[in-house]
C-alpha cells in the first residue's frame, strides 16, 4: 500500500515531513473553532453574573479527575513516539493503547458527570451557562472520541512496524484536545 | 541537484496497465485534474442554478405577480427561499468550489511542479464531502415547509426560534448543508496549503511560485483561520434550532447580534478568499497577454497579505446599524477603509504591467481587463458603506446589493471566465472559439452594468433589499423606479440568455475545438510544459525550476518568454 505515493507527498520543500506538516494545519483550524465557542462564552460571561452561579453547581473534583486522567494520557503518548523513534513498533502500539484507555476513562467519567448533573435538573436548556457548558464540553468528547478511533488504528499499523510516523502525528493531535481541555476546565469549573 | 526526477508512482498504479472503468476513471479518480474537473462542472452547475433562482425573483420584482415562465407564481416565502438560495449558491457552492478548488487543485500540482496534491485521497474525500453538502442543499428545497428564507446570512431569531422561523427542517438541511461545505473547504485547503508548502519542484525558491498559486494558498489560510467561529456558531445555531439552547435568543439570555460577530468573523474575510484566487488568475493572464514582467511580484504578495491580516479587522462594519458602541464604528471604520489599500494596489500592479507592453486582446485577456474595470467600481463603491456615516443611511439598500455584485461578479464570474477561456486548452487540449468567446464576453458584461447601475441609483432613492413586491409601496413605486427596476432585470434575462453562447462554445471545443499545442499562449509557468490535457503524473520526467514565471521579453533573448524550466 506504501508504493503508489506520489512524489508530492514525499517532497518536502519546506523541510518538515508532508504529515507532521497537515497536521499542524489541522491544529491551527481547530483551534479557531474552539476559539470561536471560547471567545463567545468569555463574552457571555463576563456580561452575566448568572453564570457564576450556575458554575457553582459544576463537580469540581470529576473536571480535576478528568484533567489528570487526560495529562497522564498524553505522557504515554509521549512514550509511544520515544517507542516508535527507536522503531519499536510494537511498544509504540501498547503505548498508544495505553493513551486509548485513558481516553476512554475521560469519557466514561464524563458520562457518569453528565448524567448527574442532567438527572439534577441541569440540562443543556437549563441556562446559557449550562448550554455554553454542554457544547463546549461536547465539541471537546467528540474530538476526545475520534482521537480514540485513529488512535487504534494508527496502533494497528504500528504494531506491525508500519507507518511508524503516525504515532507522531496522533500524538500531536492528542496533546491538542488535551490542551483544549486545559482551557476548558478552568472556565467552566473553576471560575465561579 | 538531479537535472529531472522521474515520477515514482505512474508504473505502479493500476490504470497504467489496462483502461479504468467510468466509475474509477470520473468519480472515483484521486488525480488532482479530475478533482478540479468535478468541482468545476458541480460549481459551474449550480452557478446556472443560482442565475435561474436571480432570473425568477427578479422577474418577480420587475413584473409583480406575473407568474416567471419556467417557474409560476413567486409567492413571498418562496421569494425568500429563492434570495436566501441565490446568495448562498452563489457564494459557497460556485465562487469557492470553481475559484479555489477547481482552479487550486488543477493549477497548483502543475504549477508547481508536482505529480498529485500531497494528499490525494483527502482530496477526493473533499470533494465527496462537497457532493454531499450539495445533495442536503438539494433535499432542504423539497422537505416540508420548504427551503430556508431567513437569507443567506442566516440571522437568528429567523433562522433559530420556531416562533419566527417557518421552514424548521428546510433550515436544519440549510445550515448542515454549510457546515459540510466547511469541512470539505478545510481539508482541501489543507492540501493545498500543505502540497505549496512542501512538494515544489527542485530550484522553485518561494518567490518562484506563479501568483495564482501564491494567492489559492493565501486564500485557504484565511478561510482555515476565519471559518472557525462561524462552525462553532452554526453549532450552536443547530443546538438553538433543535435542541432549545438559548445562544442567540435575548427572551432567555442569550444574544443575537453574538451571531453577527461569529458569522462576520468569517464572512468578510470570505470576500477575500475568493477574491484572491481571481487577482491570481488575473496576474497570470495580463502577464501572458502583455508581454511583460509582473510589475512587481514581491508587491503583490505583501499586499496580499496585509489584505488577509486586515481582513480579520473589518467585519464589524456590518453591525454598524445594530447597535454597537459608536467608538466602536469608529475604529471599525478605519479598518475597512484600510483595507482598500493593498486591494487598490493590487490592480495599480496590473495597470503599471499593461503600461507598455505589447498588449493582445484574446478572450481571457477581455476578461482580465474587465476584471480590473469592474472591480475597481464595487472597491469605491465600497468606501461608501465602510463609513459607518454613510452606511446608516445605504445599510440594507440596493446600494449595498449592487456593491457587493459589482466586487463579486468581477471575482466570481469575470474571474471564472478569465480563467477557464485562458487554461481550457491545457485542460482539455483543444482550442475554444475566439470569436464566440468575443460575442459571449461582451453579452455578459454588457448587460451586467445595465442590471446593477440602476440597482446604485435604486438604492440611493430608498429601496430596501428583501421585499417581495415594491408597489406595495408607494414611495418605491414611482414610474421611473419602476422602469430601472425593469431595466435591471430585462438585462439579467439578456445576461443569461448569452450563457447559452459560452455553453456551446464550451462543449463544441470539447469534442471539435482545433487540438491544443502545448504552449498556445507561449506561456512560462510549468503547467504548459505537460502535454495537452495532462496525464495522470503530469509529466514523464517531473521538471526542474531555474528561474520565476515572469520572465518574458527579456532582453537579448531570441524568444520573448522564458519558461521556468529551461536551463537557460
Amino acid at each position: 500500500m506504501s508504493s503508489a505515493r506520489p512524489i508530492a507527498t514525499t517532497r518536502s520543500a519546506a523541510g518538515m515531513p508532508t504529515g507532521r506538516l497537515a497536521v499542524w494545519w489541522v491544529i491551527a483550524s481547530e483551534i479557531v473553532i474552539f476559539g470561536g465557542i471560547i471567545a463567545s462564552y468569555v463574552m457571555y460571561r463576563l456580561a452575566h453574573d448568572a453564570f457564576a452561579e450556575s458554575a457553582a453547581h459544576t463537580a469540581t473534583w470529576i473536571g480535576a479527575t478528568n484533567t489528570f486522567i487526560l495529562l497522564t494520557s498524553s505522557l504515554f503518548a509521549v512514550l509511544g513516539h520515544k517507542a516508535a523513534e527507536h522503531g519499536d513498533g510494537p511498544k509504540a502500539a501498547r503505548m498508544l493503547h495505553l493513551t486509548a484507555l485513558g481516553g476512554l476513562c475521560f469519557l466514561l467519567l464524563k458520562s457518569y458527570e453528565w448524567t448527574m448533573e442532567i438527572t439534577h435538573g441541569f440540562t443543556i436548556t437549563a441556562s446559557t451557562f449550562w448550554s455554553f457548558y454542554y457544547t463546549a464540553a461536547g465539541l471537546h468528547a467528540l474530538h476526545v472520541a475520534v482521537g480514540i478511533l485513529i488512535m487504534l488504528i494508527v496502533a494497528q499499523t504500528a504494531k506491525r512496524n508500519l507507518e511508524l510516523h503516525r504515532v507522531e502525528l496522533i500524538g500531536l493531535y492528542w496533546h491538542f484536545v488535551d490542551i483544549v481541555w486545559i482551557f476548558l476546565f478552568p472556565l467552566l469549573y473553576i471560575a465561579k | 541537484m538531479a537535472e529531472t526526477i522521474p515520477v515514482g508512482h505512474a508504473p505502479e498504479h493500476a490504470h497504467e496497465h489496462h483502461e479504468p472503468g467510468f466509475v474509477a476513471k470520473y468519480l472515483w479518480s484521486t488525480d488532482h485534474k479530475m478533482i478540479a474537473m468535478q468541482y468545476l462542472f458541480t460549481g459551474s452547475a449550480m452557478a446556472l442554478l443560482g442565475g435561474f433562482f436571480a432570473y425568477v425573483f427578479r422577474s418577480q420584482l420587475a413584473f409583480p405577480g406575473m407568474s416567471v415562465p419556467g417557474f409560476g407564481l413567486v409567492s413571498p416565502n418562496e421569494y425568500n427561499a429563492l434570495i436566501t438560495n441565490h446568495g448562498a449558491i452563489m457564494i459557497f457552492w460556485f465562487a469557492m468550489p470553481v475559484l479555489i478548488a477547481a482552479f487550486g487543485n488543477f493549477l497548483i500540482p502543475l504549477m508547481i511542479g508536482a505529480d498529485d496534491m500531497a494528499f490525494p485521497k483527502i482530496n477526493r474525500l473533499s470533494y465527496q464531502i462537497f457532493l454531499l453538502s450539495v445533495l442536503v442543499l438539494f433535499v432542504s428545497f423539497f422537505v416540508e415547509g420548504g427551503a430556508f428564507g431567513g437569507a443567506w446570512t442566516m440571522y437568528p431569531p429567523l433562522s433559530a426560534t420556531a416562533e419566527y422561523n417557518q421552514t424548521p427542517l428546510g433550515t436544519t438541511l440549510f445550515v448542515t448543508a454549510v457546515a459540510l461545505e466547511f469541512v470539505a473547504f478545510l481539508m482541501g485547503g489543507i492540501n493545498f496549503v500543505v502540497t505549496a508548502m512542501n512538494s515544489r519542484a527542485p530550484g522553485m525558491r518561494m518567490y518562484d511560485i506563479p501568483i495564482v498559486v501564491w494567492m489559492i494558498v493565501l486564500a485557504s489560510i484565511i478561510f482555515m483561520a476565519s471559518v472557525g467561529p462561524l462552525v462553532a456558531g452554526a453549532v450552536m445555531l443547530l443546538f438553538d434550532h433543535n435542541l432549545g439552547t438559548a445562544f442567540f435568543d435575548p427572551k432567555r439570555g442569550g444574544d443575537p447580534v453574538l451571531w453577527q460577530h461569529l458569522f462576520w468573523f468569517f464572512g468578510h474575510p470570505e470576500v477575500y478568499v475568493v477574491l484572491l484566487p481571481a487577482v491570481g488568475i488575473v496576474a497570470e493572464i495580463i502577464t501572458v497577454f502583455a508581454r511583460k514582467k509582473l510589475f512587481a511580484y514581491k508587491t503583490v504578495l505583501y499586499t496580499a497579505f496585509g489584505t488577509g491580516v486586515l481582513s480579520f479587522t473589518v467585519w464589524a462594519h456590518h453591525q454598524f446599524i445594530a447597535g454597537i458602541d459608536p467608538r466602536m464604528a469608529n475604529v471599525f471604520t478605519i479598518t475597512t477603509l484600510l483595507i482598500s489599500v493593498p486591494v487598490a494596489e493590487m490592480m495599480f500592479v496590473y495597470i503599471a504591467t499593461l503600461y507598455g507592453g505589447s498588449i493582445t486582446l484574446e478572450t481571457p485577456m477581455l476578461w482580465a481587463l474587465s476584471f480590473i474595470a469592474t472591480f475597481l467600481i464595487g472597491g469605491v463603491t465600497g468606501i461608501f458603506l465602510g463609513a459607518s456615516g454613510t452606511d446608516i443611511y445605504l445599510h440594507d439598500t440596493y446600494f449595498v446589493l449592487a456593491h457587493f455584485h459589482y466586487t463579486f461578479v468581477p471575482i466570481a464570474v469575470i474571474g471564472t471566465f478569465a480563467g477557464v477561456t485562458f487554461w481550457f486548452p491545457k485542460m482539455f487540449g483543444r482550442m475554444l472559439d475566439d470569436r464566440l468567446g468575443k460575442i459571449h464576453f461582451w453579452g455578459t458584461v454588457i448587460p451586467f452594468n445595465l442590471i446593477f447601475i440602476p440597482l446604485f441609483v435604486l438604492g440611493v432613492a430608498g429601496e430596501h433589499r428583501r421585499i417581495w413586491d415594491f408597489t406595495q409601496f408607494p414611495e418605491l413605486s414611482a414610474p421611473w423606479m419602476r422602469d430601472l427596476d425593469k431595466l435591471a432585470t430585462l438585462s439579467l434575462w439578456v445576461m443569461l440568455s448569452f450563457q447559452i453562447v459560452f455553453l456551446v462554445n464550451f462543449f463544441w471545443s470539447l469534442r471539435r475545438g482545433p487540438k491544443a499545442p502545448k504552449n498556445p499562449w507561449a506561456s512560462n509557468t510549468l503547467e504548459w510544459t505537460a502535454d495537452s490535457p495532462p496525464p495522470h503524473g503530469n509529466w514523464k520526467e517531473l521538471p526542474t525550476v531555474y528561474r520565476g514565471p515572469y520572465e518574458y521579453s527579456v532582453p537579448g533573448r531570441e524568444q520573448d518568454y522564458w519558461p521556468q524550466n529551461v536551463p537557460n
